[in-house]
């Protein structure tokens, strides 16, 4: 028996597909501002951080009310908890976007301080992680999830490289050291797009699965 | 507002017992209104005034207003056979007559005196599909409608009440004695039906109400404690009693 019910489950994950797509976004033109140096993908991201807060609102009302007045069980109601984290961290992911084009800003108003070494290629990777968490999410692929989760770590040791490498360039060159210090904020902030990244896996996981993969459990 | 039905400052007695206190009650059209509350709190009594059944209980005093349509239905010139048929009616258990199948569908449009086979027949189909029971019983018409499971036996009251087209269908604990699967059905039915009439349920079950209904009724003692969008009387009730009862704190 089709049950109304199933329409508004679909009607909440087509919600946080919109959401999804909007925050993946987000990131990559963060990522493109800074790399290209380019002010209209800056503001590109703070409009659309507007209908990221707007759809948070949207997607936990929906949450509090399936639960309410549904009373889900099993694999409905890990789908709308998994639903309401997941709509936690893509806000958050907006905000880190917000956070990078607030850096790239800061940096497109000074000369370019060097090629930027290894930090490209840790955007990269953290984009790559939320595009992949994104899809495992919405389409229930725990296999493409744990690979995301297989990635974090990289991103950390990539974190620490280009802090290193950037806290070296400062000491030789402390007229470099206000830059510098924008670019670890960055990398702070990729790193953490990668934390989040790996928290919609993990979702993904419990939600398909119904297992705890967090800190290392399941 | 697009209302069906607009109860008003409705007072009712049993002899000396007030049962309802000034209840007011907006039932929007073609959406599901609940009313909820423990034993007693008068919710079966407010819907059974909505067609005037409580017309027939001894010493039964009322004061105050129910319009249908914007028109008094307790008004001197009201035709209340005709009332019924525009609002009708599903009991708590299924209450088929001792007739076929057909028989208990045409059995409104009979005591109305359509006897048209083919007017008959036409209804019979439309209304065992509104129903959801034609493509099991289409071939078995006449078999006695005792003999179906209990779960059929209440949808094919409902085909029932949907022969005579009625605009409003009051629902009187409906699923009460049916079994999960069976209240799912009539549950997705209802959300189904709602689409072409009014309806109003009286419910004990207060996760079915959540469920189905667009607008819920939290009564007590007589008096309407909270009306609202079902959404709001389930995530945030304004009236502690409310919160209490649908928290499951009751008592």
């Amino acid at each position: 028996m089709q049950r109304h019910f199933d329409e508004e489950l679909q009607a909440l994950k087509l919600q946080l597909m919109k959401m999804s797509a909007l925050a993946e976004a987000m990131i990559s033109e963060a990522v493109k501002a800074l790399m290209d140096r380019d002010p209209s993908r800056v503001q590109t991201v703070y409009e659309r951080e507007k209908e990221v807060n707007h759809l948070q609102v949207v997607i936990d009302e929906m949450c509090l009310t399936l639960i309410a007045l549904h009373q889900p069980a099993a694999g409905d109601l890990r789908f709308i908890l998994g639903a309401a984290k997941t709509n936690s961290d893509l806000e958050r992911l907006a905000d880190l976007a917000v956070n990078i084009v607030d850096e790239a800003k800061e940096l497109m108003e000074q000369p370019p301080l060097k090629p930027f070494g290894i930090l490209p290629r840790m955007a990269i990777l953290a984009r790559t992680m939320v595009r992949d968490s994104l899809h495992a999410f919405v389409n229930r692929e725990p296999g493409k999830a744990r690979e995301v989760l297989l990635r974090d770590d990289e991103l950390d040791q990539l974190k620490r490289d280009v802090t290193a490498e950037l806290t070296d360039y400062m000491s030789r060159d402390p007229s470099a050291v206000s830059r510098g210090l924008a670019l670890v904020l960055v990398a702070r902030n990729l790193e953490r797009v990668g934390d989040h990244a790996t928290n919609i896996a993990e979702n993904t996981i419990f939600v398909v699965e119904g297992r705890d993969v967090r800190h290392h459990g399941g | 507002m697009d209302c069906a039905i607009t109860v008003r400052d409705l007072d009712l007695y049993y002899g000396t017992f007030q049962a309802l206190k000034k209840v007011p009650l907006d039932v929007m059209r073609h959406r599901i209104t609940a009313l909820i509350g423990p034993s007693g709190c008068g919710k079966s009594t407010l819907l059974r005034t909505l067609n005037r059944m409580n017309d027939l209980v001894p010493g039964v005093r009322i004061q105050g207003q129910i319009l249908l349509e914007g028109r008094d239905i307790y008004a001197a010139d009201m035709d209340v056979c005709a009332l019924r048929k525009r609002v009708g009616m599903v009991f708590q258990r299924p209450n088929p007559f001792p007739l076929s199948i057909r028989d208990n569908v045409t059995f409104g449009l009979r005591v109305a005196g359509q006897t048209d086979r083919d007017v008959q027949d036409e209804v019979v189909e439309q209304s065992l599909k509104g129903a959801w029971l034609w493509d099991q019983l289409k071939d078995q018409l006449n078999r006695s409608a005792l003999e179906l499971p209990m779960d059929q036996q209440q949808r094919l009251c409902v085909a029932r009440v949907l022969a005579v087209e009625p605009e409003v269908i009051l629902m009187d604990e409906p699923c009460s004695a049916l079994d999960p699967i069976a209240t799912a059905r009539i549950e997705e039915l209802m959300l189904d039906l709602k689409t072409r009439y009014t309806i109003v349920i009286v419910t004990h079950n207060m996760q079915q109400a959540a469920r189905i209904s667009d607008y819920s009724g939290y009564m007590l003692l007589g008096d309407m404690v909270e009306f609202g969008a079902t959404s709001g009387v389930f995530t945030s009730p304004k009236d502690k009693r409310t919160q209490d009862y649908v928290s499951g704190r009751y008592g």
